[in-house]
């Protein structure tokens, strides 16, 4: 029986992790034929990925939208979340609900809405709009992670910074901030992650010159499949394991300290 | 940090978010949707004809009052290019329709008073009741021919609802190719991933963050990556087809890419994760002692399984399942990238709708109808577990 669970749970495992390795493998490949084990080993289709302005132009603007989305949004998701915190709203959990529905909304509707009313006021095609609709769907990440990390924020803290004489803004950049830095640092992370990844908004809202790293990777794969493409995905597959290894750090970080400081 | 003054700092924190979600997120979904239901073409290109219709019994053709306008107004509607729109929305009820109203558009300058028996010659159509039917229905400023074209209804001259021609019901089947892809999808995710995710949970370090990282690392990895990769797993040249070959499996390469196997595959690996991490925060905090009372009792390993684990881990299998469900049922990126054209969704028929036919009316009816089987999941995922799930994907 314990067998039969660990075969299994092995099995699914190794078709969680194998697609991925074989693309790593593929891309160092020397030939344009996908072959595995591949025959012998060379790098020129990373240098082909960085010596072409077409991969060259959707890394910087991938680069740009993600830490100007990242920035936006974790500025004011964390905000938004301290509030809801804070406040004694009536209809708290309604906002929270609001707030949250892009994370469940189908992807493809707020991309066609966006496409829609930002054609209108002009903004479809801009960086800005693009940054506007990437941050709509990565700012909920933010306002759930902060809001977690703030679960276990002792609220006293604020009222004895209160009664030392300290104003709100004082007490939440001096007292507030520095313990919960951890969830915004998170959140902040997935919104990175989540714009890096972003696809479906950006067909309908990026322009010509905007493409970004996975609408590029779309565009070529559709067209006719090189090395190359695979070197961009493993390229972006080390993106990932970077985010994941900071996000577990942060994640264990929070933990050690919730043990030492039991409230 | 109480009383107002706290209130007040609270609100302001909120507030610009607030206003991005409002402005950026719910207007513009609000507006999309309502183009479903809104009918201005005849209003904005024909406003005589249309007023002049609007006093018509419905039945016998119209009288010369109504010819005269059209004839006039389709004329300037041509000089002053603003026919398109017009064209579009009147042939996609029927077809032919924007033949009929570029021909007579092209001989409006030169046609004479009086003007019925002269459009009749130009084209009989105009001499029918159902042509002028189709424009009064088309007056505005509401319509319900997208909602019901996206479930394979239309209407009849007379205004009675019908079912489409067979050659043009494509959408249930459609619909129910999603729901069913999703289905599968779903169970697949969960009956994969029920097993990982109890292996995860009782396996000893350093086994079992060995066993989360090789979830973690897809679940945070591009879906266009691991889309990216199925595509070149399964192509002609690919390495499965030069396994199967040089297995004497095949004699020839398959045709991997473009099928619905491929579909299923390859939305299966990349949903996966999204099942299995809700399901491991249950079962690493569920509390082993209910398990040591089972067996203190009595109760054999399959009796422990099926009468005390399953039931107290159904609530991460509920809200895996949900949230896997609420991704396939909208997924784009996937099938679209593997699939056939006899492969894909829902989404992929609102994009066609809106980059290659420009059809805002029926993209948004197949989104108020995609947004209606997300709802009823959502609603469903609360009345069974007491709650939304709480964990995202990035797809």
């Amino acid at each position: 029986m314990r067998l039969l669970l660990l075969g299994t749970a092995g099995l699914v495992l190794a078709f969680l992790m194998l697609p991925m390795l074989a693309a790593l493998l593929l891309s160092f490949s020397p030939t344009e034929l996908l072959r595995i084990p591949p025959r012998g080993f060379s790098w020129r289709w990373y240098e082909d990925f960085f010596t072409s302005s077409r991969w060259v132009l959707a890394t910087r603007n991938s680069l740009v939208v993600a830490t100007l989305t990242m920035l936006v949004a974790t500025v004011l998701g964390s905000m938004a979340a301290i509030g809801l915190h804070l406040g004694q709203f009536r209809g708290r959990a309604l906002l929270v609900a609001l707030l949250t529905l892009p994370m469940v909304t189908p992807f493809i509707v707020t991309a066609a809405a966006m496409f829609f009313a930002f054609s209108m006021v002009g903004i479809a095609g801009t960086l800005a709009g693009l940054v506007l609709g990437h941050t709509v769907i990565t700012v909920p990440f933010v306002v759930v992670s902060v809001l977690a990390t703030l679960q276990t924020f002792d609220a006293n803290l604020l009222r004895a910074a209160a009664s030392l004489g300290a104003s709100p803004g004082m007490s939440l950049r001096r007292v507030l901030l520095p313990l919960i830095w951890p969830g915004i640092a998170a959140g902040a992370i997935f919104a990175f992650a989540t714009s890096l990844d972003e696809f479906v908004i950006t067909l309908f809202l990026a322009g010509p010159g905007q493409f970004t790293l996975p609408r590029q990777m779309y565009a070529n794969v559709r067209e006719y499949m090189t090395p190359t493409i695979l070197a961009a995905a493993s390229l972006l597959f080390l993106c990932s394991l970077v985010f994941l290894a900071v996000s577990e750090a942060l994640r264990l970080r929070a933990a050690r300290r919730n043990r030492a400081q039991p409230s | 940090m109480g009383g107002a003054r706290g209130g007040w700092l609270a609100a302001a924190l909120v507030a610009p978010l607030l206003l991005l979600i409002l402005g950026a997120f719910l207007l513009p979904v609000g507006v999309t949707l309502a183009t479903a239901l809104r009918d201005p073409e005849v209003a904005t290109t024909l406003p005589s004809t249309r007023i002049v219709l609007l006093g018509w019994d419905g039945r016998e053709t119209p009288g010369e009052a109504a010819f005269a306008a059209i004839a006039q107004e389709l004329g300037t509607a041509l000089e002053e290019r603003r026919m398109g729109d017009l064209a579009s929305r009147l042939n996609f009820e029927r077809t032919g329709m924007r033949s009929l109203l570029l021909r007579t558009a092209r001989a409006a300058p030169r046609l004479e008073a009086p003007f019925k028996p002269a459009l009749i010659a130009l084209d009989p159509r105009w001499g029918e009741p159902e042509t002028w039917q189709l424009l009064a229905r088309a007056s505005g400023p509401m319509t319900s021919l997208y909602l019901l074209r996206a479930i394979d209804l239309t209407r009849t001259p007379g205004g009675a609802i019908r079912a489409v021609e067979p050659e043009q019901a494509v959408f249930r089947t459609l619909f129910l190719r999603t729901l069913w892809v999703s289905v599968i999808v779903t169970l697949a995710c969960l009956v994969l991933g029920y097993p990982v995710a109890a292996c995860i949970a009782r396996l000893s370090p350093p086994w079992s963050s060995i066993a989360l990282a090789m979830v973690l690392i897809p679940f945070w990895s591009s879906v266009m990556v691991r889309s990216t990769a199925w595509f070149a797993l399964l192509s002609r040249e690919g390495p499965i087809n030069q396994a199967l070959l040089a297995l004497g499996l095949v004699d020839a390469p398959l045709q991997l890419v473009g099928t619905r196997l491929a579909v299923l595959v390859a939305t299966i690996h990349v949903l996966l994760p999204v099942a299995i991490l809700p399901m491991v925060s249950v079962m690493t905090r569920l509390d082993r002692a209910y398990l040591r009372a089972a067996a203190s009792l009595g109760a054999g390993g399959w009796m422990t399984f099926r009468r005390v684990w399953l039931p107290l881990t159904m609530p991460g299998v509920l809200a895996g399942g949900a949230m896997v469900f609420l991704l396939a049922v909208g997924f784009y990126i996937t099938p679209a990238l593997v699939g056939g054209e006899r492969d894909q969704l829902v989404a992929w028929f609102i994009a066609q709708f809106l980059n290659r036919d420009v059809n805002w009316g029926m993209a948004a009816a197949l989104s108020v109808y995609l947004l209606a089987m997300t709802g009823g999941v959502l609603a469903l995922a609360r009345v069974l577990t007491g709650g939304l799930p709480k964990l995202g994907a990035r797809l």
